[in-house]
């Protein structure tokens, strides 16, 4: 498998200066199986550059799973070209709203109204094809197999973990470290972190040994404490959870958009301080717009 | 049972929160820094706003692997966002229709089911039922009359006569239910339950809590039933059945090491907790007053 990086950034896009070396589009990670499959995790504005690479491939079937229905996950998809060319195929998977009550095909043609967007989803050319997930349906995507587990998030966030040929990724979209709503002398602590435990246990065994891991580290851990509740993890809780898991390598993505990329070098190497290497520890690296990695 | 599953399912989507809980979810989530743990507490102690809860998390919308059977334990899995945002979209059905549930009987059954809750999870602890397990035990016993509710509500003149012939015949209100409607309570109770996918303990206990338990294989049901009589002997809240058993079966006693009475002597250290859910109950006057005078 072969992993290229079209969009790291959080939040908003943030192009400039200060962000050329590791990119300003949102969320957007292309996926190649060994029989050159394509796969995308998330439609953030990364999504409008790789979609402009594609046109040696048409007509193609494109496989995108969408981790959450945030802006920064989604801004890009009316731009994605192939949905005008006929012939091609988008297979777009993601997770039911259980507040609006709306299935992701609902969710994403709503971008699509007249007010936001000139051409309608009718109007689009492709074959659009729509599957709302369920927590840990697999499914088939060309000659890999994606799975999905249900995050931490202000909205519902499953983190997918794609497997082809013995290789694996994960990606956990956005996501916070789980923490106790109730303080230490609380009655209701220690049942709370009990959940908690089970909860953290789930997520590590899903992820566990992969070869990749993906992960949402919009945080230093000086940044946190003002933004906890927010739905997204700090260096310290990723490099933790990789140790965990048991991965190879962790990409921290996801970055926070006012970080320029002096900052992101510095704020990595400082949590590298804090944990120094360890026997057996995977390799920690920065995602960075147009990084490609095979496995 | 003479009435279309459909239908009551249909009518108990529209059903509304109690108005404290109204009151304190729309003042908690006005703030952006709502402290998860207060939003907890109020859910936590509203029956209607519990099952409802309950009964979306684990539904197939959901799509989750496990099945919830707690409040806190749906804040783990879905997060505290989701639950805001979900009871939001609970809660102002109330608007609609506050008169309707601003009842004595309905305030009187508030607090029984808070009791029975508190009660079932005292006695769980009792019998060496692990905390985290405890907490089934609660919800079991703050849900178990959620058929009353849904009875009184879809159905408010023959309910309110089923418990003007109880009251007057001294009959039980399930029999005057039975014969005033052609269901009851528990009937109608489980039926929900048991649609909603809500844990098995919580589904027995909304069936069952007017038979006397098997102590061997259930200890919830147990539990359920004792903290009901109890609950009523001494007075907490009031369940609307105006006949109350005097003693526990001695299956019941024995598994609960003490007669009722003695039971109710290990209350003590209860006083507290019964003591912040009469304020909870109290702050229905002053939640729904403050609040029909902020609603626009």
């Amino acid at each position: 498998m072969k992993i290229k990086f079209w969009g790291v950034r959080g939040s908003i896009a943030t192009p400039g200066a200060s962000t050329v070396r590791y990119g300003g589009n949102t969320t957007c990670i292309e996926v190649r199986s060994d029989n050159n499959d394509l796969i995308i995790l998330d439609a953030g504005t990364g999504i409008f550059p790789l979609a402009l690479t594609l046109f040696p491939e048409l007509p193609l079937t494109c496989h995108l799973f969408i981790t959450h229905t945030h802006w920064d996950h989604i801004q890009g998809l009316p731009f994605f070209i192939p949905n005008f060319i006929p012939g091609n195929t988008l297979r777009i998977h993601g997770a039911y709203d259980p507040i609006a009550r709306r299935d992701i095909r609902e969710i994403l043609t709503g971008q699509l109204q007249y007010c936001y967007f000139p051409v309608r989803e009718a109007e689009l050319k492709a074959k659009l094809e729509y599957v709302t997930l369920r927590e840990r349906q697999t499914v088939k995507a060309g000659s890999a197999t994606v799975t999905n587990i249900l995050m931490n998030h202000p909205v519902l966030n499953f983190g997918y973990r794609i497997e082809c040929q013995g290789k694996s990724i994960f990606f956990t979209g956005d996501h916070e470290h789980l923490y106790n709503i109730y303080d230490p002398h609380d009655p209701e602590y220690s049942e709370y972190s009990l959940f908690m435990n089970q909860k953290n246990q789930a997520i590590v065994d899903f992820i566990r040994g992969v070869d990749v891991l993906i992960a949402d580290t919009s945080y230093t851990a000086e940044d946190y404490p003002a933004k906890k509740g927010w739905g997204h993890s700090t260096f310290d809780a990723n490099i933790a959870l990789a140790r965990e898991a048991g991965v190879k390598t962790l990409f921290f993505t996801h970055h926070e958009p006012t970080r320029s990329d002096d900052a992101l070098e510095r704020v990595l190497q400082e949590a590298l301080t804090r944990h120094p290497k360890q026997p057996g520890d995977p390799q920690f690296l920065l995602a960075r717009e147009g990084l490609v990695y095979e496995l | 049972m003479g009435h279309s599953k459909k239908k009551l399912i249909r009518l108990v989507d529209g059903m509304p929160a109690f108005p404290p809980s109204v009151y304190h979810i729309l003042k908690l989530t006005a703030d952006i820094n709502c402290v998860p743990k207060e939003l907890v507490r109020v859910i936590d102690l509203d029956p209607v706003l519990t099952i409802k809860l309950l009964q979306l998390v684990n539904s197939p919308y959901f799509g989750l692997s496990r099945q919830i059977g707690s409040i806190r334990q749906a804040v783990v899995f879905v997060g505290i966002n989701t639950i805001k945002n979900l009871a939001l979209t609970i809660a102002p059905m109330e608007m609609l229709s506050r008169d309707t549930h601003n009842s004595p009987f309905l305030e009187g059954l508030l607090s029984h089911a808070i009791a029975v809750g508190v009660i079932a999870r005292h006695l769980a602890r009792r019998c060496g039922i692990s905390e985290v397990e405890s907490t089934d035990f609660f919800v079991a016993g703050l849900l178990h009359d959620f058929g009353k509710i849904a009875l009184h509500r879809f159905f408010p003149n023959k309910y309110a006569k089923a418990m003007a012939m109880a009251a007057k015949k001294q009959i039980s209100l399930i029999e005057a239910e039975r014969h005033m409607l052609d269901l009851d309570h528990a009937q109608i109770g489980q039926m929900l339950a048991d649609k909603w996918r809500l844990p098995p303990g919580c589904v027995a206990s909304m069936g069952q809590h007017h038979q006397c338990p098997d102590p061997d294989t259930a200890p919830i049901l147990t539990c359920v039933y004792a903290a009901n009589i109890i609950a009523k002997t001494i007075g907490v809240g009031n369940s609307g059945n105006p006949v109350t058993e005097t003693a526990l079966p001695t299956a019941v006693e024995q598994c609960l090491g003490g007669s009722l009475h003695e039971l109710i002597g290990t209350l003590g250290d209860l006083s507290g907790e019964m003591h912040k859910v009469q304020l909870f109950i109290h702050s229905w006057q002053t939640g729904s007053h403050l609040y029909s005078q902020e609603a626009p």
